[in-house]
C-alpha cells in the first residue's frame, strides 16, 4: 500500500521539478537577455547594428567600441572617454562607502550596547533620513557644501553620500548588534576593555556578514547615484553615471550605439564585480539577520 | 579574599523598582547563593555587585572598601555568565587571557597563568579551539577558567549550570563546591534552583519581587522559614501547606484539619508553638515537609512529638529511594515521604506519622511565620 503511493510521489515530484526548472530557465533567459544584447552589440562595428538584427552575433568582431568608450569618446565637450570619470567615481565611492560603514557600525554599537537616554529618538531620526526624498534636500545641501567650500568637488560628493548613507548603515548594524549577546560586552568590561577595545576586539570580528551587506548596499547606491552626481559635481568631479549620460546624449554626428553599450557595461562593471565576489556573503548576511533578528 | 556587605540596596529602572532595600552580609570565604523565581531581581543584584548596573541608593562593600561607582574591572571580581559569554572569535587560551592582555601583562606570565588554570580545570587540550567547537560542559569550564585566572576577591556566578543537562549539572555542582573548598574565595552565586542553593551555600538569600525574603544558612532557610513563600519555594517536593483551625484541647493549643466530609474525618494535632495562642479559634496555615509526614516505621524515632493519624492514600509514587504517597488534608493534596519498601497502596486508609516538632505555622493573611 505504501509502495505505490511513494512511487506516485516520486513521479509527481519529477514533473513538478521539471516545471520548476523550465520556469526558472525562462526567468534566467529573461534576465540575461539585456546583458546579452549589450555584450554582443558592444563588439560589433556600428554598420552591423544599424543594418541588422540586434540579437545577431557579430560577423566582424571588434574591441574598438570599448577602446573608444574608455579613452577617446566624446563626453560632453571633451574627447576623453569615460576613464577620468571612472576614476572620479572610484575616488568618491571608496571613502563614502568605508566611512559610512564604519560610522554605521559605531552607531549600531552605541545604540545597542551603550544605550543612553533618548537613544530611541536618535535612532528614529536616523531612520527618518532613509525616507527623505533626495529632491527635497538638494538646495539645502548645495548651501551646506558652499558654506564648507567643497561644492563641485569629490570630497563634497563623499560628504553628501556619507550623510545619506548613515541612516541605512546604522539600521543594518543596529539590528545586527541588537542580536549580539550583551553578556559578551559585560564580560569584556569586567576584563577591563574600554569602549573602542570592545568594539574592535569583540564586536567587529563577528560583524563580517553585516559588513558585507552594508558595503554592497552602499557601493551600489553610491556608484549608481545620478541625481547627486548631476547636482553637485563640476567638470573635474563628474562621476561615471553622469558621464555615461553625457556620452549617450552627446549630439555630435551619429549615435554610436556600440560605444554606448560598451560604456554602459563599463559603468555597471564594478557593482557587478562586487556582487559576484561577495554575493554569497550578501545572502548569508541577510539570512543571518533574518534568523537572529 | 574578602567579605561582602550590601546595605539597603535599591535599584530602579526608570519608574520600576527592581531591588527594594536589600541587606546582606557575607564573611570572607563564604558561599552566598541568591535564589528566587525568575524575574525576582537576582541577576540585577549580581550585576550591581559587579558594577555592570548602577545602583539607585545604598552601598556595596568588598572587604572594608565601598565599591559603589567603581568600574567593573576595578572591583577585583570575576564573573561567570549564564550564557558563558565566551568571545566567539578567540580561542580558549585567548579567552582566558584576554583580561591579562588588556592589563598589559607580558606574554610569558600570561602563558603560565593559562597553563595553571587549564591544569586545574583539565581543559589543556582545548586551549586552541574556538568556543563554537566546544560542548556545553566544556564551554562552562572555559568560562570558569576565565574567572579563575583573575584570582579575584569575589567570584560572581549567574546561573552557571542552567544550560547544562541534568547529569552534568550535578557533576559541575560538586566541582564548584570542591573548587570553593580548595580556594576559599568568597562566591556569590545566582540560581533559581533551590537544590543548588541548598547544596552549595554557606548562606542563602531568598528573593522575591525585589524583596529579601530570608537570609540565613541552608538549614535555617529550610527548617525555619520566615514566611510561606520561603517554605514553599525551598525543598522538593515542596512543603505541604494546609489550612487548619486553632483549638484549645485539654488546656493546650491544637490544630484541627477539616476532613473531606466523606470518608476522612477531622484530624486534630497538638501544636505547642507559643504564637498560636494569639490565633485561638482562627485559621492558620499548617506547614509540614513531606519527610515529616511518613509511615510510622519510617518516622524519626528521636522526634518528641510524633502523632499517628489515619489518612486515605490517593496516589502512590515509588521513586526508587523513597515512596511518595499523596493524601488529602484540609481539602488540598499533601505529600508524604515513605520508606521505599513501605507497604502502601492507593485507595487504602493507612496510618501516617506527623512529626510535629518539625511543623511550622503561618498567618494566612500576612503569610508570615507564627513563632
Ligand atoms: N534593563 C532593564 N530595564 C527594565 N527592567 C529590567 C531591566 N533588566 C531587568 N529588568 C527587570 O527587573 C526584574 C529583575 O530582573 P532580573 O534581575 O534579570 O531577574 P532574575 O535574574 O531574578 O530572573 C525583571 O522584572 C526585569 O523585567
Ligand atoms: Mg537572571
Amino acid at each position: 500500500m505504501s509502495a505505490p503511493s511513494q512511487d506516485n510521489a516520486v513521479k509527481g515530484s519529477i514533473i513538478t521539478r521539471a516545471i520548476i526548472y523550465v520556469v526558472l530557465i525562462l526567468f534566467v533567459i529573461y534576465y540575461l537577455l539585456p546583458l546579452y544584447v549589450m555584450l554582443v552589440n558592444s563588439v560589433k562595428p556600428l554598420e552591423e547594428i544599424r543594418s541588422g538584427n540586434m540579437m545577431e552575433f557579430p560577423k566582424v568582431w571588434t574591441l574598438e567600441p570599448w577602446r573608444a568608450a574608455w579613452s577617446y569618446a566624446q563626453i560632453g565637450v571633451e574627447p576623453s572617454g569615460l576613464r577620468p570619470y571612472f576614476i572620479n567615481s572610484i575616488l568618491m565611492v571608496v571613502p563614502a562607502v568605508l566611512l559610512s560603514t564604519i560610522l554605521g557600525a559605531l552607531n549600531g554599537y552605541v545604540l545597542t550596547k551603550w544605550q543612553f537616554k533618548g537613544h530611541g529618538i536618535v535612532f528614529g531620526l536616523l531612520l527618518l533620513s532613509c525616507f527623505i526624498p533626495f529632491q527635497i534636500v538638494l538646495i539645502p545641501m548645495a548651501r551646506v557644501l558652499g558654506f564648507l567650500g567643497i561644492s563641485g568637488t569629490i570630497p563634497g560628493l563623499v560628504l553628501v553620500h556619507l550623510i545619506y548613507g548613515i541612516g541605512f548603515t546604522t539600521l543594518f548594524f543596529r539590528n545586527y548588534y541588537a542580536a549580539f549577546p550583551t553578556e559578551l560586552v559585560r564580560a569584556a568590561q569586567i576584563d577591563g576593555a574600554g569602549f573602542f577595545q570592545i568594539f574592535w576586539r569583540i564586536l567587529l570580528p563577528s560583524s563580517a556578514p553585516i559588513a558585507v551587506v552594508t558595503i554592497i548596499w552602499q557601493f551600489t547606491n553610491v556608484w549608481n547615484d545620478f541625481l547627486f552626481g548631476a547636482s553637485f559635481s563640476d567638470f573635474d568631479s563628474v562621476p561615471m553615471t553622469v558621464a555615461l549620460n553625457n556620452l549617450v546624449s552627446s549630439s555630435t554626428g551619429v549615435k554610436e550605439y556600440n560605444v554606448h553599450f560598451a560604456g554602459a557595461i563599463l559603468a555597471a562593471l564594478p557593482t557587478l564585480i562586487v556582487y559576484i565576489v561577495s554575493g554569497r556573503y550578501f545572502v548569508r548576511g541577510l539570512m543571518a539577520g533574518a534568523v537572529k533578528g | 579574599m574578602a567579605s561582602l556587605t550590601i546595605e539597603n540596596l535599591r535599584k530602579n529602572y526608570g519608574a520600576t523598582e527592581v531591588l527594594k532595600g536589600i541587606d546582606i552580609e557575607i564573611d570572607d570565604g563564604g558561599f552566598l547563593v541568591l535564589v528566587g523565581p525568575s524575574g525576582c531581581g537576582k541577576s540585577t543584584l549580581l550585576n550591581t555587585i559587579a558594577g555592570l548596573e548602577e545602583i539607585t541608593s545604598g552601598d556595596i562593600k568588598i572587604g572594608p572598601k565601598s565599591v559603589s561607582g567603581l568600574h567593573p574591572s576595578k572591583r577585583d571580581i570575576a564573573m561567570v555568565f549564564q550564557s558563558y559569554a565566551l568571545y566567539p572569535n578567540m580561542t580558549v587560551a585567548q579567552n582566558i587571557s584576554f583580561g591579562m592582555e588588556i592589563r598589559g601583562i607580558d606574554k610569558s606570565e600570561r602563558e603560565a597563568a593559562i597553563q595553571k588554570v587549564a591544569d586545574m580545570l583539565q581543559i589543556g587540550e582545548l586551549l586552541h579551539r574556538k568556543p563554537s567547537q566546544l560542548s556545553g560542559g566544556q564551554r562552562q569550564r572555559v568560562a570558569m577558567g576565565r574567572a579563575l585566572v583573575r584570582d579575584p576577591q569575589v567570584f560572581l556566578f549567574d546561573e552557571p549550570l542552567s544550560n547544562l543537562d541534568a547529569k552534568l549539572r550535578v557533576d559541575m555542582r560538586t566541582e564548584i563546591k570542591r573548587l570553593h573548598q580548595r580556594m576559599g574565595t568568597t562566591i556569590v552565586y545566582v540560581t533559581h534552583d533551590q537544590i543548588e542553593a541548598l547544596t552549595l551555600a554557606t548562606k542563602i538569600a531568598v528573593l522575591k519581587d525585589g524583596y529579601l525574603q530570608q537570609f540565613g544558612t541552608p538549614a535555617e532557610v529550610y527548617n525555619d522559614p520566615e514566611n510561606m513563600f520561603v517554605a514553599d519555594f525551598m525543598g522538593s517536593p515542596s512543603m505541604n501547606l494546609i489550612e487548619a483551625t486553632v483549638r484549645e484541647e485539654n488546656g493546650k493549643a491544637a490544630i484541627q484539619i477539616a476532613g473531606d466530609g466523606a470518608g476522612a474525618g477531622d484530624i486534630t494535632l497538638p501544636a505547642n508553638t507559643p504564637g498560636l495562642r494569639d490565633h485561638m479559634g482562627g485559621k492558620v496555615m499548617f506547614g509540614i515537609r513531606p519527610e515529616a509526614l511518613t509511615d510510622p516505621e519510617g518516622a524519626d524515632r528521636t522526634g518528641a512529638d510524633i502523632i499517628q493519624q489515619d489518612c486515605l492514600i490517593e496516589v502512590v509514587e515509588p521513586a526508587g529511594s523513597d515512596t511518595f504517597a499523596v493524601t488529602r488534608l484540609g481539602g488540598v493534596e499533601a505529600i508524604a515521604r515513605l520508606r521505599a519498601d513501605a507497604d502502601i497502596h492507593a485507595g487504602q486508609t493507612a496510618p501516617l506519622a506527623f512529626n510535629m516538632t518539625k511543623a511550622v505555622f503561618f498567618d494566612p493573611k500576612t503569610t508570615a511565620r507564627i513563632r
